[in-house]
């Protein structure tokens, strides 16, 4: 719409007519205070709060539903308006019990600070306030009713932002609460988004709760290790005997793709952080077949010693190993560095849950036809195949229902089962199982209604996921590159599993694909690999039956359990000799002969790269005693086997070098900070062999597709990736559509992690329990 | 939902129901008379009057309840056979309403609230029942009683009590109503 210039206290404004004017006054850095307004949700003029003196008017107007107009004079600040706030405030505090002293929100309440900024600390009330018990509504959500002050939006939320509707405001006047949709428990999608929203402590959190003061926690904020969509999660930490614990997980900070949003398992599920079973200490087996731990020194030595004798006496190639989907970027990328060329083997693969080298190979040559998350958020029309989003991307479901509520995007829904977002979808389109190779010719046999829709769109985001394989993406994808000239016509989402899934295939944890997708084939790739083994590697089910045969002297496995994930053959590794980095003694670690103990996404730092190619900062929140990251494990293991840590790390430069920087205490990740700060001035030295970003470095200098925004990077925020193929080489791969095997992760599921988190298994019990008591009445 | 066979209402009712969602531009704007019909002819909004409401709404039945607890009018337990309503607003106060509250207390022996052990009547202290004219009034169900003394208490009880033996009298409003008697006393 057009702009409109008006005043506001005496400052000449400019917005498009039509604006609210609470968003305009806060554009332009004009704080107007509310309770009930929440950008993005439905108008309520529910608080009275952001009441502002409009010239000619004889009543105070309401911001938060003023439409600005040309020539308006607003006042924002008076005595007036300052008495009218307070006399609102008063009211508020009439039956809000003053328990800020042991209220979970103390020191972040909206009410807290108002009433500080307004001063109604008398009240003229001098009835008793109405006390009503707190109520423990699901494991995760906990209602302290007196505490309410009926802003309604935690129901605009549930409702309308996560299309649950499982919250509502029941009787009136003083009585008014907030109602559960199950009476007096929650039967939901457990989110938690209400409790973030709400601006005061009614509604606090199970994992939570009484467990310290906000301003006593540091707050980091990285990426959630759960799925793939990259969400960013605030962790507040503490200092409890020597180790920093995370004490809290939300979305304080709501500067990440996600937005307002975070799931159950962003929120809750972090909780595996601080499992009694994870491993604390390096093992080795010792002469009676027996893991027992060992010092970090004791366990090195034994693995280096003997992955170099089986390099040296069995050669590379009898060497396998196998990486992971959550751990780093630097991590991955160094891992298959290190396996080529220390190991001097190809035989590097990962479990892998969508086909991301297929898709590289489909789009190999065309640029810009990926679609980032924001580019999802912002498209106009959007073709959604297979996945159940809503349970297994539940960032990705949020992003496109917010994308249809706020900006009528149009949703195309082809699915061979009924999914939630149907809800918000334009047309749906059934398919049978296993048809989803018949789409690409209903959508060009246009005679169905969905048909016709879809190819009427001139802009299309088309988003897949594990259904599509192989020949199968390779087809999806030709169909959409065929609609025409238009830069926008069409961009491609892949939708993988873990939180580096697309990492890892970035990085190039494949048999026959290097860093980028480039296969190992070509001439002249990664030329200053010293040793490079020129032909492929073995696949991960490969490995195993080579180990079977007796062929695979050694194994080394980061973070992974192909044994009890991927159901490979535990025999099979009886006479390999194994490694295995991870968090926890898996299917896998349990029958390895050297293990360990590894730092979890919270413990460290880094990069991850959502499966939409959004990568985004690590930040180590936690430490703990005994693990280390993945990253300081393999470059130990190298050393200790005799590798020039030089040629692994590029660190220091022109003969600088530092220590190898402290892991633990004060001045952990010391070098890491350093050196964001050094980047950040544009300077350069990565001092310190353990430090990641003199990986990342090197990985923007060498992978295709990995030309990143560094000041947007280190300020926080998403950059963009490329499928390295994408830039104008022509990938190969073997097919590796066979090898593919979805997670499937649920809400409350989140593969080996959750296995480990009490409190996603407490809300699934929860869950189910709602369920089979819904279906038996 | 087909409301011959799974609906709890009379067919009158749900016959009534299926015109009533079917009225207005949008369907949820039934839902304060369906409540109503329904609390007239159940006694009260049971759960399974929720549920079925909701039902044939398309909405959830927290929906329901967030409507249905906002006005006072409404119960979600049984009243007696015969709800007395006795207005204690200020044009009945003035002329001795808690006097007529008072004595219904003293002769059924229940308070505000209260149901009689043989459930035969129940008793609401409430707002202004619109007879001001005639104060001080009671609401029996929907019949009024108005211009009352104390001591006219006792007779309008015995009346309904008298009625309360004889089944099928139509002690509902809407009974009431298809009889075509008079509203007033």
């Amino acid at each position: 719409m057009a702009d409109v210039t008006f005043t506001v206290d005496g400052k000449k404004l400019t917005a498009p007519a039509g604006t609210l004017l609470i968003d305009a006054c806060r554009k332009a850095g004009i704080e107007i205070p509310a309770f009930c307004y929440y950008p993005g949700l439905s108008l309520q003029a529910a608080c009275r709060m952001c009441v502002v003196r409009q010239e000619k008017v004889p009543k105070l107007q309401t911001a938060c539903t003023t439409q600005v107009a040309e020539g308006q004079v607003f006042i924002t600040e008076s005595p007036e308006i300052a008495e009218a706030r307070k006399g609102t405030i008063e009211l508020l505090l009439g039956n809000h019990p003053l328990d800020c002293p042991v209220c979970d929100a103390g020191g972040e309440c909206e009410l807290q600070d108002m009433t500080f900024k307004y001063g109604a600390g008398e009240s003229l009330y001098a009835e008793a306030k109405q006390h009503r018990e707190e109520q423990q509504w699901s494991p995760a959500v906990f209602y302290d009713r007196p505490r309410c002050i009926l802003c309604y939006r935690c129901t605009r939320m549930c409702g309308e932002g996560m299309d649950v509707w499982a919250l509502g405001v029941q009787s009136r006047g003083v009585r008014s609460v907030i109602t559960p949709n199950g009476g007096d428990r929650l039967d939901c999608e457990q989110c938690g988004m209400c409790i973030d929203v709400c601006p005061v402590g009614a509604l606090t959190s199970g994992s939570y709760r009484y467990k310290t003061r906000p301003w006593e926690m540091k707050h980091v904020s990285t990426v959630c290790t759960h799925c793939a969509d990259g969400c960013r999660v605030t962790l507040g930490v503490r200092q409890i005997d020597g180790d920093a614990v995370i004490i809290r997980s939300d979305n304080r900070d709501k500067g990440g793709i996600n937005g307002d949003f975070l799931c159950a398992k962003g929120r809750f599920g972090f909780d595996f952080v601080e499992s009694r079973e994870r491993l604390s200490t390096p093992m080795v087996r010792n002469a009676a077949g027996k893991l027992e731990p060992a010092t970090w020194a004791q366990a090195l030595a034994a693995a280096a010693s003997k992955l170099k004798e089986i390099r040296e006496t069995r050669g590379g190639a009898s060497i396998g190993v196998i990486g992971s989907n959550r751990t780093t970027n630097e991590e991955n990328y160094l891992l298959q560095k290190f396996a080529r060329t220390v190991l001097h083997t190809n035989n590097i693969d990962h479990a892998r849950s969508t086909d991301y080298a297929a898709f590289a190979r489909a789009l190999a040559g065309h640029k810009d036809k990926t679609a980032s998350l924001r580019d999802i958020a912002a498209a106009p029309a959007i073709l959604l195949v297979g996945g159940n989003p809503t349970e297994e991307h539940p960032l990705l479901a949020w992003i496109l229902r917010t994308n249809v509520r706020l900006n009528k995007a149009r949703l195309y829904i082809a699915n061979s089962q009924s999914i939630k977002l149907e809800r918000q979808a334009k047309a749906v389109q059934g398919l049978p199982p296993n048809g989803y190779k018949d789409l690409t010719s209903i959508l060009d046999r246009n005679d169905s209604d969905f048909a016709k829709a879809v190819m009427a769109e001139e802009s299309l985001v088309v988003i897949f996921g594990s259904d599509f394989r192989g020949q199968g993406v390779e087809d999806l994808v030709a169909w959409g590159l065929k609609r025409g000239p238009n830069p926008d016509s069409v961009r491609f989402a892949i939708v993988g599993d873990h939180s580096n899934s697309r990492g890892a295939a970035d990085m190039g944890l494949f048999p026959d694909l290097l860093p980028g997708y480039v296969p190992v084939t070509e001439p002249g790739a990664f030329a200053e690999y010293p040793g490079l083994p020129a032909a492929p590697g073995k696949t991960l089910p490969e490995m195993f039956a080579a180990a079977g045969k007796g062929d695979l002297g050694a194994l080394l496995v980061v973070g992974a359990n192909p044994v009890g994930k991927q159901g490979m053959d535990a025999a099979a590794l009886k006479n390999t000799f194994v490694v295995v980095q991870d968090l926890f003694l898996t299917e896998t670690a349990a029958l390895a002969d050297a293990v360990f103990p590894a730092a979890s996404l919270y413990e460290k730092a880094g990069t991850v790269t959502s499966t939409y190619g959004d990568l985004q900062l690590v930040k180590k929140a936690a430490d703990r005693a005994g693990v280390k990251p993945d990253f300081e494990i393999l470059v130990r293991l190298a050393e200790e086997m005799g590798a020039d840590v030089k040629a692994l790390v590029p660190f220091g430069k022109g003969g600088v070098s530092a220590d190898l920087g402290q892991s633990r205490g004060a001045q952990a990740g010391e070098a890491d900070r350093h050196a964001v700060w050094l980047a950040a001035q544009g300077l350069e030295p990565r001092l310190s062999p353990l430090d990641p970003l003199a990986v990342l470095d090197e990985i923007e200098r060498l992978v295709p597709g990995y030309t990143l925004d560094r000041i947007n990077l280190l300020s926080g925020n998403d950059v963009r990736t490329e499928l390295g193929a994408a830039q104008g080489r022509s990938a190969s791969s073997s097919d590796g559509a066979g090898l593919i095997v979805p997670a499937h992760d649920s809400l409350f599921t989140s593969a080996t992690l959750g296995r480990y988190s009490f409190a996603l298994k407490d809300l699934e019990r929860h869950q189910t329990q709602a369920v089979t008591e819904s279906a038996a009445d | 939902m087909s409301s011959e066979t799974m609906s709890i209402f009379s067919p009158r009712l749900a016959a009534r129901f299926d015109a009533l969602v079917a009225k207005y531009p949008v369907k949820r704007s039934a839902l304060v008379p369906m409540l109503l019909y329904a609390q007239d002819e159940i006694g009260y909004l049971s759960d399974a009057v929720i549920a079925e409401v909701a039902e044939r709404i398309g909405i959830t039945e927290l929906d329901v309840r967030n409507v249905a607890t906002y006005y006072s009018m409404l119960r979600f337990k049984p009243a007696g056979k015969y709800n007395i309503q006795v207005c204690t607003n200020i044009s009945c106060m003035l002329r001795g309403g808690y006097d007529i509250l008072d004595r219904f207390q003293k002769e059924l022996g229940v308070g505000h609230k209260g149901i009689t052990s043989d459930g035969v009547f129940s008793l609401e202290e409430v707002e202004c029942i619109g007879a001001c004219c005639w104060a001080p009034a009671i609401q029996v169900n929907y019949d009024f009683h108005d211009e009352l003394k104390p001591e006219l208490v006792p007779g309008i009880l015995e009346g309904y009590r008298a009625k309360a033996g004889f089944p099928g009298d139509g002690s509902t409003s809407l009974g009431r109503k298809a009889e075509g008697k008079a509203p007033h006393a």
